[in-house]
């Protein structure tokens, strides 16, 4: 499975959303799911998938799944997967 | 790159432009507001920060005061509000919410850093979880963003889950790790927890109204901490939600509670509103240039308090004490200086 769909998985469990939703559009808060308490679990979900550390702002900045996606490369997770 | 820089003089120059700025574009934006200013008299030009016109903060309870258009509003914040009163409502725009996250967390990285430390929580997950957040279930909210593996001290019925604490303490005991907590919780919880808390940072706020009942102070609280749990780095702090991500954070050695650069305080006498001087107890206005989509940028709090100095403490600009709530029928005086706008 690439990052990218490995990342659309973490999403949809951290959001409890169904296993068919599209997720590449999603910004933090734009659904009841992805509130405050649910961006911590995302956060923390996303850490043990790729292992990686994330920062306090890094965490605040990332608001939308792009920039979830954007993070990820960040830490060198989409260089590995290719 | 610290929040905490600014001397006296050089942040009353820095602030004094932007918040009049700020007074300017709610004047425009906020017709309540302006009818405030119009009542008042209130013009630019403006001298100092402590010329600058200010809100007695429970109009918030009282009065819709909004300087974004109603579809702009991206978050509406409510606070506790003593029994009998209505909750203030303070909206936020997208920019106005960003703005707050980003500067709370500039602030409590002067003791936390940029790593999200481990976090031990002095309440209970329950806390969190009311779908109609109470100021206290936020606060904790907002302070577990600078967290990770959040524990809570206690179980839903409110009691110490020992468990969890001393797991918690097996996993993380070792490295610096985050308390926070209510005050009044950490005096009653913490204390009798028994474990090692030496490697912790203890964050804390929300009053001491109940530990002044019994005879307990800032230095007694930080005394006992340190021979009890070994905890020596304990930094309170004083905010509101009409202020929020606005956090006023004392400094290392407890010698006070410090202000952030975009903020300052202005201790005012109770009874001619002049700015009192430094040492002697008055009302505590706050200013901060976080409030861009609400006229929240000057506040007159309820509260009394006393600038104990001024750049001679661990970090620079004014460092304060909070002294309590005014008394009801002082406060009620003070709002009607303004009337209802």
């Amino acid at each position: 499975m690439s990052h990218l769909d490995r990342l659309r998985a973490v999403f949809r469990m951290a959001l409890n959303l169904p296993p068919d939703a599209d997720v590449d559009d999603l910004r933090y808060r734009a659904i009841p799911q992805w509130d405050s308490l649910a961006h911590m679990a995302l956060v923390a979900a996303m850490e043990d998938e790729f292992s990686i550390m994330i920062d306090t702002d890094e965490m605040i900045d990332m608001s939308s799944f792009a920039l979830a996606a954007e993070l990820l490369e960040k830490h060198g997770v989409g260089a590995a997967a290719r | 790159m610290s929040v905490f820089t600014l001397a006296g003089p050089e942040r009353d120059a820095a602030l004094l432009p932007r918040l009049a700025a700020l007074t300017e574009r709610h004047r425009e934006a906020c017709p309540p507001y302006r009818r405030i200013l119009d009542a008042i008299g209130s013009a630019p030009p403006y001298e100092r920060v402590a010329d600058l016109p200010w809100l007695p903060v429970r109009l918030f309870k009282t009065h819709e005061l909004r300087s974004v258009p109603e579809d702009q509003v991206f978050r509406v914040l409510t606070s506790s509000g003593t029994t009998g009163q209505r909750p203030s409502r303070i909206y936020l725009d997208q920019e106005a919410a960003a703005a707050q996250t980003r500067m709370l967390a500039a602030t409590v990285r002067a003791v936390l850093g940029e790593r999200r430390l481990p976090m031990l929580i002095v309440d209970s997950r329950s806390v969190v979880r009311d779908p109609t957040l109470s100021a206290r279930g936020a606060g904790v909210l907002g302070m577990m963003n600078f967290g990770r593996d959040h524990t809570f001290v206690l179980d839903e019925q409110g009691l110490v889950d020992a468990e969890a604490v001393t797991s918690f303490l097996r996993r993380h005991g070792g490295e610096p790790f985050l308390i926070f907590g209510f005050t009044y919780m950490v005096w009653l919880h913490l204390l009798g927890l028994g474990g090692d808390l030496s490697q912790a940072v203890l964050i804390h706020s929300g009053g001491w109204k109940r530990l002044a009942e019994q005879a307990v102070g800032n230095a007694e609280f930080r005394r006992r901490l340190a021979a009890e749990c070994g905890l020596t780095r304990v930094h309170n702090f004083y905010g509101m939600v009409e202020q929020i991500g606005t956090v006023f954070l004392e400094g290392p050695d407890g010698d006070g509670l410090y202000c952030p650069d975009f903020a300052d305080v202005v201790i005012r006498d109770p009874e001619t509103w002049q700015e009192a001087a430094d040492g002697v107890p008055g009302l505590i206005e706050v200013v901060s240039t976080l409030p861009t989509s609400y006229p929240g940028h000057v506040l007159l709090t309820e509260d009394m308090g006393v600038v104990r100095g001024v750049d001679d403490g661990s970090w620079p600009g004014k460092r304060f004490e909070v002294l309590g709530r005014l008394p009801r029928a002082e406060a009620r005086g003070c709002s009607d200086t303004f009337g209802q706008g």
